[in-house]
């Protein structure tokens, strides 16, 4: 097998290349079934981290990870972003931590398998971070049964309020703050 | 009334702390490798980058071997994704940027060779005064008001990308006194799953500030530090116009002892 290419961290500059408007708008416009997925992500020192940037892939509602082009789309007369025509489900979101360390995310509940991968990326970090976000409601599976108790809590989402999930991601920590992360081999 | 030891250790940290650093984690890493096999990436986990000391993870990695995994699988890009300007940096204002212009192309692949095709490749970079156009960029170097430093492009049937755009300086950060980086681009790449995303950056050939740098010195395998050198290519050039540059990119991925289970 040939050798990969080293990872390099993001850096603090990435703000004006990789973000993009409706990044975090998943879920195809005004959708009923429509859920927000928010928190914070902190440093080892507990301090939240405001240039984070996470992106997020899942199955759609009905379990297919074929997924959709048009995460991105643009206006080919004047190259300025259009964002997600409205109708697909691209399975893709993209959002970086604000000044304060908080992301959203909207988007619709996966199907089986129900959680919504997560990738890391930061300033500080020299190689990116997969997690995955469950629901309460589907918090069972292979992996989770793997943990212990402490452990597989980090990895499941806290109901707020109607369709709003609270999932803060701690970047470094003991072992009941720091969020599991995944080696994929 | 300060004592020395106090002055000693508030003095701001300079070059030679820096490399003795990397020299002693270069060493502890030769030493562990004997016979194993180099490490592939940059530790998480790597003082002389001072960011890093927060923001690495201190519980061991929860290792996956699902053939069901939804990383297994990935986001997927289009025409619609990308304008063809985008993968022209010099051409994205109404003037043309001060600098080199160059060309940086080659193949996006994975582990086995096989070209990633139709997949989203972007990059950013600092001007050739090493400004970015970033508002918490405070080097004092002249911004070009031609030159934003933003491409992206989707690869070809065989993997291939293409950039124009023009050779970034090398600039001043605050990791230790008399920091600076070595010139380079941003690359953010997707595989055909998730488990390949990769963020990295690519350097120029022969430049003087590698051994001084961290976050290049974070990779302790010297082989693995050069996969992210590009090199000059005289062929890629083009006369009067612009020289070329070509860089592969591998991405790594899952083994393929346990994906190939999931498909068969």
């Amino acid at each position: 097998m040939t050798a990969p290419t080293p990872s390099q961290t993001v850096g603090p500059f990435y703000g004006y290349a990789l973000p993009f408007p409706g990044g975090g708008d998943v879920a195809p416009a005004g959708h009923p079934d429509t859920i927000t997925v928010h928190g914070y992500v902190y440093d080892g020192a507990g301090q939240p981290i405001p240039d984070s940037l996470l992106e997020f892939w899942q199955a759609g509602p009905d379990g297919s990870t074929a997924g959709a082009p048009g995460s991105l789309r643009r206006d080919p007369v004047t190259g300025a972003v259009l964002g997600r025509n409205g109708v697909d489900f691209t399975g893709f979101g993209r959002v970086p931590t604000d000044a304060d360390g908080h992301y959203a995310l909207r988007t619709l509940p996966p199907g089986t398998p129900g959680y919504l991968s997560v990738c890391v990326f930061a300033r500080g970090l020299l190689h990116h971070l997969f997690t995955r976000i469950y629901l309460p409601e589907s918090a069972e599976d292979q992996l989770l049964a793997s943990l212990e108790p402490r452990r597989r809590a980090t990895l499941i989402a806290r109901p707020e309020r109607d369709r709003v999930y609270r999932f803060d991601i701690r970047v470094q920590g003991g072992p009941e703050e720091e969020t599991v992360f995944l080696d994929f081999g | 009334m300060t004592t020395s030891i106090e002055r000693v250790s508030a003095a701001p940290l300079g070059q030679a702390d820096i490399d003795r650093e990397m020299a002693e984690l270069r060493r502890t890493a030769d030493a562990a490798g004997n016979g194993a096999p180099a490490p592939l990436h940059p530790s998480r986990d790597y003082p002389p980058y001072r960011s890093s000391v927060l923001r690495h993870p201190k519980q061991p990695l929860v290792v996956v071997r699902d053939p069901e995994a939804v990383e297994l699988t990935g986001p997927v890009f289009g025409v619609t994704d990308v304008t063809d300007l985008d993968s022209d940096l010099t051409r994205q204002h109404v003037g043309e940027p001060l600098g080199e212009r160059i060309t940086v192309t080659g193949r996006v692949l994975d582990r086995q060779g096989r070209p990633v095709r139709g997949q989203l490749v972007e990059i950013w970079q600092a001007n050739a005064s090493g400004r970015y156009a970033h508002q918490r960029d405070q080097h004092p170097a002249p911004l070009d008001p031609n030159f934003t430093g933003v491409g992206r492009c989707l690869t070809d049937d065989e993997g291939r990308y293409h950039f124009t755009t023009i050779k970034p300086g090398p600039y001043p950060w605050r990791n230790h006194l008399n920091a600076w980086r070595p010139a380079h681009i941003h690359f953010s790449l997707f595989g055909t799953a998730f488990t390949q995303r990769l963020v990295t950056q690519m350097y120029f050939p022969g430049d003087p500030l590698f051994s001084f740098d961290p976050i290049y010195q974070s990779i302790t395998d010297e082989r693995a530090r050069e996969r992210l050198i590009a090199t000059y290519d005289h062929d890629q050039s083009s006369p009067e116009w612009s020289l070329g540059y070509r860089w592969d990119i591998v991405l790594d991925g899952p083994a393929a002892t346990w994906i190939e289970e999931g498909r068969s």
